[in-house]
């Protein structure tokens, strides 16, 4: 069937912030998709609250509505922009909700608007549970005995009949929210009432609990005319527990026979076309270890996390192929772009294993629980390809960038692996060396990120795979190639260094620098031995079909036992590398993929050929068309060192990618490739403390002093003479890690504590902390003119990490003579330090004073969405002036732009309901997510439209709780006042409670926690607050009450808020504001 | 020990022995399955092959006899580039390296299997050796590697005896070519009793035994090497009795009512081709294993029209024929290995019988 001609002007819908469960592969497969649509001639409106993603690019969309992702804003753009079709299976969850609701509200029909791709009909029968438990039992799909419960009564009753454990689900949750496994009453209780009030219809399904049956995947296509196959199916070496966004992956299956690979992928046939899904489906499946018993555990009618993976795993392009379905093309009708010469219509075949980690956010939240649970945990992952498993497992485990680069725990390893910083002086936990064996028997019991060095040192004890398995449950395959490396591991270790050895060391891909650990060499002398034998990386090429037919897309992963297929350029085009940012995690987020491919894009714009290397299989940086070249490797220096042997680049652009890309600087300069733009040189000045001094002094710019420290004792002696509170950091880290605000002695011995968890190349720096505004601005610099796009404000005081501030633009507090003095040091800085590219400088504001405190000189958090507020271009325009080009001759006046007339407020988004434990009072340490953006003429809607993007929908009970630290309390006065006057009852602890009192607001005083019932944690478990404003104390000293307090509140979904600024910015937008009165702004048009 | 993959045109590949070390010449193909390794070896179409698997990690669920599409396997050698060193499924009864040492078949591992299917997908399908002799004459070899021929190799792998497999529906006498077990199997299930015969079994026997349908297999080699099923084909053509050929025995009814076939460059071997079913649009993904096709061209539409296409190069999957209840099929309803979407076809076939008997 050729495309539907009534399509004309189709509404796609994005999945919002970035959460845990909801990452960045929305916004690959939209941005796909987008790209899709618009090949075909389409216009394409596309909503979404995330001003980080590619997606709500002008040039990915032609309408760009970056507004809170509710039924009202959905209704009113629809009003709006009147578009004929709505595509809603590409923004997650979250996107297919909205749709559903319009859908069952009766507007889109009441507006002739249609859903495209897969019917609400579909949709309801795949996400509802009682529908989607007939449909499979028409069809005959095993699925486990289940039942689908409104309250806890008749859970309870039900879980005693079929005997615990028993597994919860909400209905309607993404990443599994407020699922998990009960094994008792007691447990079922808690779970059950958290999930019913979780899911958006309140529905929980109890269900036989299959943990420890193996999980298998598939993901399905199908078009109108019935036409179906299966891209791909991936086994989680994690048995049915671990949430499959924080199982170990593999694809393709590795221990199903055909006869078992066969009758699932028969069964996920009869699914799909069962459910009539048109686009691309997603069926999960436990398969009994020891029989051919199956059962369907879930389906997502939608693009998902799995089937980024499984577009990545394989090349098929999962979003494209849907959106062309959706608009009515059949498979046989698009073309494989992969090959060029044969279509959509057929099943990729894989010439190699592909190993998917998890990455886990608890070098964030250190006092989390590490255990892994059907509830995902993961804010990003890599992926890695080899062609045997245990190569693929090695290359993720480096990808991940956890200071880990093997199984092989630091104490085995000898001191001269420590040089190029891979390994600490301890590994964060990853050494169970000191386990005697009942221990580690033990310790298998738990399953955490740990596991497999765990299960290493497991097979190191003498422990057999069959009781691991016992343990465990994973299947012994992967215990015997986890085996595979332990024994190399011991080899190198016992045997002198043969060319053998060091051959199969490196097809199991063990770098150079653990082999010369192990064997008593440096990593150089190593990598000289292997130039001897011509031990070389060689590049494969990801094609769909197993070399069955010429490829003309360059995609490659390396192997070490193979013919070379990457044949580099011809030379006729300068070649630029981009190093990309890999996984996504709390401080380095989506913001950095939009910047690595704007800069790849801006190169290939000027004529460059193009080279990304990366290894996150959700974002756009790594789809198959964005560059010339695309390298599916780690980022580590000797990976990254085998793709400019072979390609040469004549440069390499670090700026967009991060630290991860920063980091790599260094080593690039060694391998002699010229860094674009900003020199190295320079980009250490900025993080060197005593150069950076000296800088700053030269430029007459002032910063809270501080002192490079190296102990405990030193830290102490400069904070004592600086005088508390002072923020202790170490250098060159991201997103604020280990950056705390110490108060007394003890806090400094804890932080400092903290940090040496993992072994500083670099010194500690202490700084007075002052409390001003915090303000922002990214630049771009040609080497002599800057251009500042705008000043941006932090809503909360300096001692909140940028990343979880509220961000507005334009800064609102700050006269003309302090604008000016910012954009003059910034001025000053960047000539300073010599930058062409990109600068990112946080000042300090108190009064007419200005501070600066950091200065990056790359790309950062705020350039994505700057760059949308302002319309300026900035990661092309440093591209360009990276390569030469003039600010004055691109058509730019430098200095700092003129304001908008549009405030643009960024508001940070978390995900602290799903990390168990973590503490979720905000600090130096950055702890969001994600963002998601307001903008509006007036600073109240954008404050009001940011908030609603966040999720916060208020008012709803109209109860919320105050207790604050004492020196908030004053200002607590003001924003109780506003909050009564909206109509709030307060309840407030007993010091808030009092000053409120005094200065006649009217409040309710609650007993603390540690009084009689009831008391606070009830009235918290009542679900009928809207709010707690909980601001903790300083330092240390944190109470245990308040870290209570607040988890129980966030995970009974109450709004927490930790920091009075953000309380009071909360208030004012709720004043005047109401969700169906927003005006909707085309970002698409703005500065054009 | 050292083994050595040496190709018609002087390449050569090194790698390790497994299974027997015998020396064996034979055509080199490859197949994209990601599993089904057994299968493959024990489907009777790759005698007078060696098979290279492109999926890298084979033996991973070990040998699970009850797999077996025949008594047993077939291919002259076979070529991975990584042998499981430690299969683990529960049915798993043995190893794929043990497995090879019983029937006493050669294998190499540990070459780069994907470079080596560049090779036969650029320059087609070519002849091997495989060899653990380090001390080869290149010359010498490369002049028998150069004249080998598989032959007549239906003879090699048909039944020797016919047999009956029983059940209570329709009769279907079943031309083993090479027949893989699930082609019976699959009749059977439909309750058919499946009378098997030997290939070179004259038509006339099998139309005295008055089966309400005829199967003609799948099967090795060059299908115009099969001169006397080619005749006796034509009988059975010419008769109402309801027929439905896979692969070879596909390409043989072709030849048999005037058609041609020609040899493919490499063939297509695997579980992920689509084929369209020209009645209806439909795309099916198949299994397939075939090396010849038959030339669309050559047709006579009197006789025959194709029923299926290959989307991928358009090649022919399928034919129906004129006024007669036939219709064949080059790839594999049957799948083991492989995906079991086009399984309808017997159900078709059964259609088929049920009509001439209702008639």
């Amino acid at each position: 069937m050729p495309k539907n001609p009534d399509i004309k002007k189709v509404l796609v819908i994005g999945s919002g912030p970035i959460v845990i469960g909801q990452a960045a592969e929305f916004d690959y497969a939209g941005t796909q998709a987008c790209r899709s649509l618009k090949e075909e001639g389409l216009e394409v409106v596309l909503l979404n609250s995330n001003p980080a993603t590619i997606m709500t690019d002008r040039d990915i969309a032609d309408r760009v509505y970056i507004e809170p992702l509710t039924v009202e804003v959905v209704e009113q753009l629809i009003l709006k922009e009147r578009p004929d079709s709505v595509l809603p299976t590409l923004g997650g969850q979250a996107g297919l909700n909205l749709a559903m609701e319009l859908a069952e509200r009766g507007f889109l029909q009441k507006h002739q608007v249609r859903l495209i791709g897969t019917t609400a009909q579909t949709i309801k029968k795949a996400e509802d549970r009682l529908e989607f438990k007939s449909a499979m039992e028409k069809i005959g799909e095993p699925v486990a005995a289940s039942l689908v419960v409104e309250n806890v009564e008749t859970g309870i009753a039900f879980a005693s009949q079929i005997g615990y454990p028993v597994v919860l689900r909400p209905a309607y949750t993404l990443g599994g929210s407020g699922g998990g496994i009960a094994r008792s009453q007691a447990e079922l209780e808690e779970i059950l009432s958290n999930g019913l009030r979780l899911s958006r219809v309140g529905q929980v399904l109890v269900e036989r609990c299959i943990a420890g049956w193996k999980e298998i995947e598939y993901e399905v296509m199908r078009d109108g005319a019935g036409n179906c196959i299966t891209v791909c199916n991936m086994e989680n070496v994690d048995p049915v527990g671990v949430h499959t966004g924080d199982s170990i992956v593999v694809a393709p299956s590795q221990t199903l026979g055909d006869k078992e690979y066969q009758m699932l992928r028969t069964s996920a046939l009869n699914i799909i076309n069962e459910l009539k899904i048109t686009g691309g489906c997603n069926v999960q499946y436990a398969l009994h270890p020891k029989s051919l018993e199956y059962c369907v555990i879930e389906v997502n009618p939608r693009v998902s996390r799995s089937s980024a993976l499984a577009s990545k795993a394989t090349g098929y392009p999962i979003a494209k192929v849907a959106a062309k379905i959706a608009v009515g093309y059949t498979l046989d009708e698009i073309p494989n772009a992969i090959t060029g010469q044969t279509m959509a219509s057929f099943e990729p075949m894989l010439d190699y294993c592909v190993v998917k980690l998890p990455r886990l956010p608890f070098d964030k939240f250190i006092s989390a629980k590490r255990t892994l649970t059907t509830q995902m945990k993961a804010t990003g992952e890599v992926m890695s390809i080899c062609q045997n498993f245990e190569g693929a497992l090695m290359k993720a485990i480096r990808s991940l960038e956890q200071h880990v680069d093997s199984l092989v725990p630091a104490s085995l390893l000898a001191p001269e692996g420590w040089g190029e910083g891979a390994f600490g002086k301890t590994t964060d936990g990853y050494d169970f060396t000191r386990l005697s064996r009942e221990e580690l028997l033990e310790q298998l019991q738990v399953v955490d990120d740990r596991r497999i060095w765990l299960i290493a040192q497991a097979i190191r004890a003498g422990i057999s795979y069959e009781e691991i398995h016992e343990i465990t449950k994973i299947d012994v395959w992967f215990i015997h190639k986890l085996a595979i490396l332990v024994e190399m591991e011991q080899a190198l270790r016992q045997q002198e260094l043969s060319g053998e050895l060091l051959k199969e060391a490196k097809r199991l891909e063990f770098p150079d620098h653990v082999i010369g650990a192990l064997s008593g060499k440096t990593a150089e002398e190593v990598k000289a031995m292997r130039r001897e034998l011509g031990l070389t990386a060689a590049y494969k090429m990801v094609d769909t079909c197993a070399a069955e037919f010429a490829a003309c897309t360059p995609y490659y992963y390396s192997v070490y036992d193979g013919e070379n297929e990457a044949v580099p350029g011809t030379g006729q085009k300068e070649k630029v590398l981009v190093l990309g940012s890999g996984p996504i995690r709390i401080g380095q987020g989506i913001e950095f993929d939009f910047c690595s491919v704007h800069g790849a894009w801006a190169y290939s714009r000027e004529g460059y050929e193009t080279i990304i290397v990366n290894n996150n299989p959700e974002t756009v940086s790594t789809d198959f068309d964005i560059a010339d070249r695309l390298y599916f490797e780690p980022l580590t220096p000797e990976d990254v060192e085998n793709i400019v042997n072979l390609e040469k680049p004549q440069g390499a652009v670090v700026q967009f990618g991060g630290q991860t890309a920063i980091k790599l600087t260094q080593a690039l300069m060694k391998m002699g490739v010229p860094i674009l733009g900003t020199s190295a040189e320079n980009v250490d000045a900025a993080e060197d403390r005593a150069l950076f001094d000296k800088i700053l002094e030269e430029c007459g710019i002032p910063r809270p002093k501080g002192h490079t420290v190296y102990t405990v004792e030193e830290a102490k002696k400069a904070a004592r003479e600086l005088g508390y509170p002072v923020l202790v950091r170490p250098s060159y880290v991201l997103g604020g890690q280990g950056m705390q605000i110490a108060i007394h002695d003890r806090d400094v011995e804890e932080f400092i504590g903290i940090i040496n968890r993992i072994a500083q190349e670099h010194p500690i720096l202490v700084d007075k902390y002052l409390q001003g505004k915090e303000i922002e601005v990214d630049a771009v610099c040609d080497g002599e003119d800057i251009l500042i796009p705008g000043i941006m404000e932090h809503i909360e005081r300096a001692g909140i990490h940028s990343g979880d501030s509220i961000s507005v633009y334009p800064a609102r507090s700050m006269d003309g003579e302090v604008r000016g003095i910012i954009e003059e040091y910034t001025r000053r800085l960047a000539r300073a330090l010599h930058v062409k590219g990109l600068i990112n400088i946080q000042f300090i504001v108190c009064g007419k004073k200005v501070y600066v405190i950091e200065v990056n000189p790359r790309s950062s958090r705020t350039v994505p969405y700057i760059s949308k507020v302002t319309g300026i271009p900035i990661v092309s325009l440093a591209a360009k002036v990276i390569l030469g080009k003039k600010l004055r001759e691109l058509g730019y006046t430098p200095g700092l732009q003129p304001e908008s007339p549009y405030y643009a407020v960024k508001m940070p988004v978390f995900s602290f309901e799903k990390i168990r434990g973590a503490d979720i009072g905000l600090g130096p340490e950055m702890k969001s997510t994600g963002e998601c953006l307001g903008i509006a003429r007036t600073f109240k809607e954008a404050l009001y439209k940011a908030f609603l993007g966040a999720g916060i929908r208020l008012p709803r009970y109209k109860n919320m709780i105050i207790t604050v630290r004492d020196e908030d309390k004053e200002e607590a006065v003001d924003i109780a006042r506003r909050f009564e006057a909206l109509g709030y009852n307060i309840y407030a602890t007993k010091g808030t409670a009092r000053v409120l009192l005094e200065a006649d607001v009217s409040v309710r005083l609650i007993r603390k926690l540690e009084q009689e019932s009831p008391n606070i944690l009830d009235l918290i478990l009542s679900h009928e607050v809207d709010l707690v404003i909980d601001t903790p104390a300083q330092g240390v000293e944190h109470s245990h009450d308040g870290f209570i307090i607040r988890r129980n509140a966030i995970e009974t979904g109450v709004n927490v808020l930790t920091a009075i600024d953000t309380a009071k910015a909360l208030v004012e937008s709720l004043e005047n504001s109401s969700p169906e009165k927003l005006e909707l702004i085309d970002i698409a048009r703005l500065g054009a | 020990m050292k083994a050595f993959l040496i190709l018609e045109n002087g390449q050569i590949f090194t790698g390790t022995s497994m299974g027997a070390q015998r020396e064996v010449i034979s055509e080199i193909v490859f197949n994209t399955s990601m599993t089904g390794y057994l299968e493959v070896l024990t489907d009777p179409s790759y005698g007078g092959q060696a098979v290279v698997m492109t999926y890298p990690l084979i033996g991973n669920y070990g040998i699970c006899r009850e797999d077996m599409e025949s008594r047993r396997p077939w291919p002259d050698g076979l070529i991975v580039r990584e042998l499981s060193r430690m299969p683990s499924n529960f049915r798993s009864q043995d190893s794929l390296g043990h497995f090879l040492e019983e029937y006493n078949i050669p294998g190499i591992a540990g070459i780069d299997t994907r470079a080596l299917t560049r090779i036969l997908r650029e320059r087609g399908t070519m002849n091997g050796m495989i060899t653990t002799r380090a001390e080869f004459d290149l010359g010498e070899a490369l002049h028998r590697i150069k004249a080998y021929t598989a032959g007549n190799v239906v003879e090699r792998v048909t039944c020797r005896e016919p047999y009956v497999l029983p059940g209570a529906g329709y009769r279907v006498a079943l031309l083993d070519l090479g027949a893989k077990r699930n082609i019976a199997r699959s009749l059977q299930k439909r309750g058919c009793q499946v009378m098997v015969y030997p290939a070179k079994t004259p038509a006339r026997e099998i139309l005295e035994a008055n089966p309400d349908g005829i199967m003609l297999s799948n099967g090795p080699g060059d299908p115009k090497e099969c001169e006397g099923p080619i005749q006796e084909i034509r009988r059975l053509y010419e008769t109402e009795i309801p027929i439905f050929a896979i692969c070879l025995g596909h390409q043989l009814m072709a030849l048999a009512t005037g058609a041609d076939t020609y040899k493919l460059k490499y063939g297509h071997r695997g579980g992920n081709h689509p084929v369209r079913d020209l009645s209806d649009g439909r795309v099916y993904i198949s299994s397939q294993n075939h090396g010849y096709a038959v030339d669309t061209d050559s047709l006579n539409p009197n006789i025959a029209v194709p029923a299926f296409e290959n989307v991928n190069d358009g090649t022919n999957e399928g034919l129906s024929y004129r006024g007669k209840s036939i219709f064949t099929v080059q790839f594999h309803p049957e799948a083991c290995p492989g995906p079991q979407d086009s399984a309808y076809l017997f159900d078709r076939f059964i259609q088929m019988m049920e009509v001439r008997r209702h008639a």
